[in-house]
């Protein structure tokens, strides 16, 4: 017997149960219910919300009126902290007007070498503050985790009330589930060190994100 | 991971004297202890969303070889391999075989406690794979050749000065003082490892039967790198750890970053299914799982199932009396605290953990914070029980509680004994009426003075009191 066959026949035995009770399709049908469980309420503004809750994880926010602002919000981002003015990122941006705000914008997945990545997300959860990625041929999980500086683009309407939500939208996409969903709440950090405290542990040091309110 | 769990009593001395140790360990209560407290607090409807987690865990258990099927299913239809292990050689043996079949010469690993259970590092050394750790403290803790003392914390033990000497040793670079330098420096050493590695090994906090996912919580962010840089990735972990739906999911994610680190959220949770698709430009072209059996199966079905609800979150031992005072080597196997002190016996043997299950005052504080409502008193009192039933126990103590049973059934010879006992240590306490040294019991006496009787029995003034009640007029 496999290795399969004898822990799935060890389970059954300490389990002691007999077959056509109903088991299998009562798991089965809870499988497809996505009951949801007790959980906080997250009222009043979603925006807000989130906005507290990012800046409490270290993460910055910068507001923008419509998508055209986003270049001059992250050129003035990227000069604030003298970072290069130099950045790779997803392909939906590219066609953004970089160049005249002074941003040497390449679309192409980071490297190792990159100082600054630029994202868009999925959404975004306001009971965490948190940023949800989707991998994806144009949407490369490396451009949020190699360079030092993560730049995330957000549109005020992408953010959802929890993370029941945003599975709920995953499941409408066209490729669902992707090869990987990213959770992203803040800069990198460890306090392995004497509990101390300190950030881009491997990941990026620095999460900004652009919101975009249109 | 070797286990030196017989020897609890003596490590435990060792640890009380390490003064260092100390100070880290009373750190901890500060920040994990009060972080959860703070981030439970935040959630209105705490019980309730506790409640829930507990139901989930126990549910899916009930039918865990459905949800297995499910999971394996999902999985195997996105691309990844599912594999079968019934111990922990059987782990190790299947990655030397995948290490072997895709030309593996080095591996970066992010923390995973089943793969301490397997002694992995060592198997995969011996077939000819390099193997780099990559969470910082076990970093740290490669280099150091140490255990981890901590689920979460893994060198907790260790303080800033121990680690820049082990870099300035290991790394040859001038010797750095601040913490965050010590980082960067620890950063700067393992990124060419990541961008180098062909095999990528990480554990899973949760795989979803819905999905077919893998799951991980970090906050360094070598979990990512892990699972998305090297053309291998292989996630081992315990079956134990299946959950049916992406909603359920959400209510342990809810409280498993509270109870660990007091964190509301960790900075990353990654959700992994299946190897690369078409069109991607990074990400493993192989995925495999490995799921490990590893005693778990035993515990299913016993008195001691609901152990297999843990997610591992580590508030018991944070939250533990005996854990804050002997640090998490004393247990001398993968999991300290009362977690270890029931895990320990239950997969690797109750006669090789004698003292676990003992190392508690029951005080249920590890009952109270456990965010799945595991009654870890009441099980380490059921292996206390199995100890006794099967004769594991010392015979002084075995001889000890025969001795008090035979007395206690024959109450004049058990008054007479009290008689004699309450007037001797009444005699032995002296004028300030303590005992510093208890014959037969210096165990007791080394670390406390015990208050000597005042010389009668309670029996005894009992029967004066009604003599003297009854006679007043």
């Amino acid at each position: 017997m496999s290795a399969r066959e004898n822990i799935l026949g060890r389970i059954r035995t300490s389990l002691r149960r007999a077959d056509g009770d109903g088991v299998a399709e009562r798991v089965r049908a809870h499988l497809g219910a996505h009951a949801l469980s007790p959980r906080p309420q997250i009222t009043g503004d979603l925006g807000a919300h989130f906005r507290e809750k990012a800046l409490a994880l270290s993460t910055s926010i910068a507001d923008v009126a419509d998508v055209h602002g986003v270049p001059s919000a992250v050129a003035a981002y990227l000069s604030l902290n003298q970072l290069p003015m130099g950045a790779v990122c997803w392909s939906a941006l590219a066609g953004l007007d970089w160049v005249s705000h002074g941003v040497v914008m390449e679309a192409r997945p980071a490297r190792e070498s990159d100082k600054v990545g630029v994202t868009e997300v999925f959404c975004a959860i306001a009971e965490t503050g948190t940023l949800m990625t989707l991998s994806g041929a144009d949407t490369p999980p490396v451009t949020s985790l190699l360079p030092e500086t993560h730049i995330a683009v957000l549109h005020a309407s992408q953010i959802v009330p929890a993370m029941e939500e945003a599975w709920q939208h995953l499941r409408e996409m066209p490729d669902y589930p992707p090869r990987a969903v990213n959770f992203i709440s803040g800069p990198s950090r460890t306090a392995d060190i004497e509990q101390t405290l300190t950030f881009g542990a491997h990941g990026p040091y620095r999460v900004h994100v652009i919101l975009v309110h249109s | 991971m070797q286990l030196t769990s017989h020897q609890f009593k003596a490590r435990s001395r060792e640890k009380l004297a390490d003064a260092n140790l100390q100070g880290a360990l009373k750190k901890l209560q500060g920040n994990f202890v009060k972080g959860r407290a703070d981030r439970v607090a935040e959630l209105e409807n705490f019980p309730a969303i506790r409640d829930a987690a507990a139901a989930i865990r126990a549910r899916t258990l009930d039918h865990l070889d459905l949800y297995l099927e499910e999971f394996e299913r999902n999985a195997t239809a996105r691309g990844a391999v599912v594999h079968w292990a019934g111990t922990t050689e059987d782990v190790n043996r299947i990655v030397c075989e995948l290490a072997a079949k895709y030309d593996v010469k080095k591996a970066v690993k992010s923390k995973s406690m089943v793969s301490e259970e397997c002694a992995l590092n060592d198997a995969l050394e011996a077939a000819g794979v390099q193997v780099v750790e990559t969470d910082l403290g076990e970093y740290i803790l490669q280099l150091a050749k140490e255990a981890p003392s901590h689920i979460v914390a893994p060198v907790v033990h260790k303080s800033k000065d121990q680690v820049s000497d082990l870099f300035a040793d290991k790394h040859h670079l001038p010797r750095k003082t601040g913490i965050p330098e010590l980082c960067k420096e620890a950063r700067e050493q393992l990124r060419p490892h990541f961008v180098s590695a062909d095999m990528g090994i990480s554990g899973a906090n949760f795989i979803i039967a819905e999905t077919g996912s893998t799951l991980i919580v970090t906050n360094e962010g070598n979990g990512r790198m892990v699972t998305t840089l090297p053309r291998v990735h292989v996630a081992i972990t315990g079956i134990e750890k299946v959950v049916p739906t992406l909603e359920d999911l959400s209510t342990l994610i809810r409280l498993l970053p509270r109870h660990g680190t007091g964190q509301t959220i960790t900075n990353y949770i990654s959700v992994t299914t299946g190897p690369r698709r078409a069109g991607d430009t990074d990400g493993p072209e192989h995925f495999h799982i490995i799921l490990l059996d590893g005693g778990r199966t035993r515990l299913l079905g016993s008195d001691m199932q609901d152990m297999l609800r843990c997610i591992r979150c580590g508030a018991c031992m944070n939250h533990c009396p005996v854990y804050q005072s002997v640090g998490g080597h004393a247990y001398g196997w993968v999991y300290p605290g009362p977690m270890g002190s029931i895990l320990t016996p239950t997969y690797v043997g109750l006669e090789n953990a004698l003292d676990l299950p003992n190392a508690s005052t029951l005080c249920n504080q590890c009952g109270v914070v456990c965010p799945v409502k595991i009654p870890l008193p009441d099980l380490m009192r059921k292996l206390r029980e199995k100890q006794f039933e099967q004769g594991l126990k010392p015979k002084q103590e075995t001889w000890g509680l025969t001795l008090w049973r035979w007395t206690a059934q024959r109450p004049r010879i058990y008054a007479m004994l009290t008689q004699i006992a309450a007037r001797v240590l009444a005699v032995m306490g002296g004028s300030d009426k303590l005992i510093y040294n208890l014959p037969c019991g210096g165990g007791w006496t080394d670390g406390r003075d015990m208050p000597a009787p005042q010389g009668r029995t309670f029996r005894e003034l009992y029967k004066a009191s009604r003599i003297t009640s009854t006679s007043r007029p």
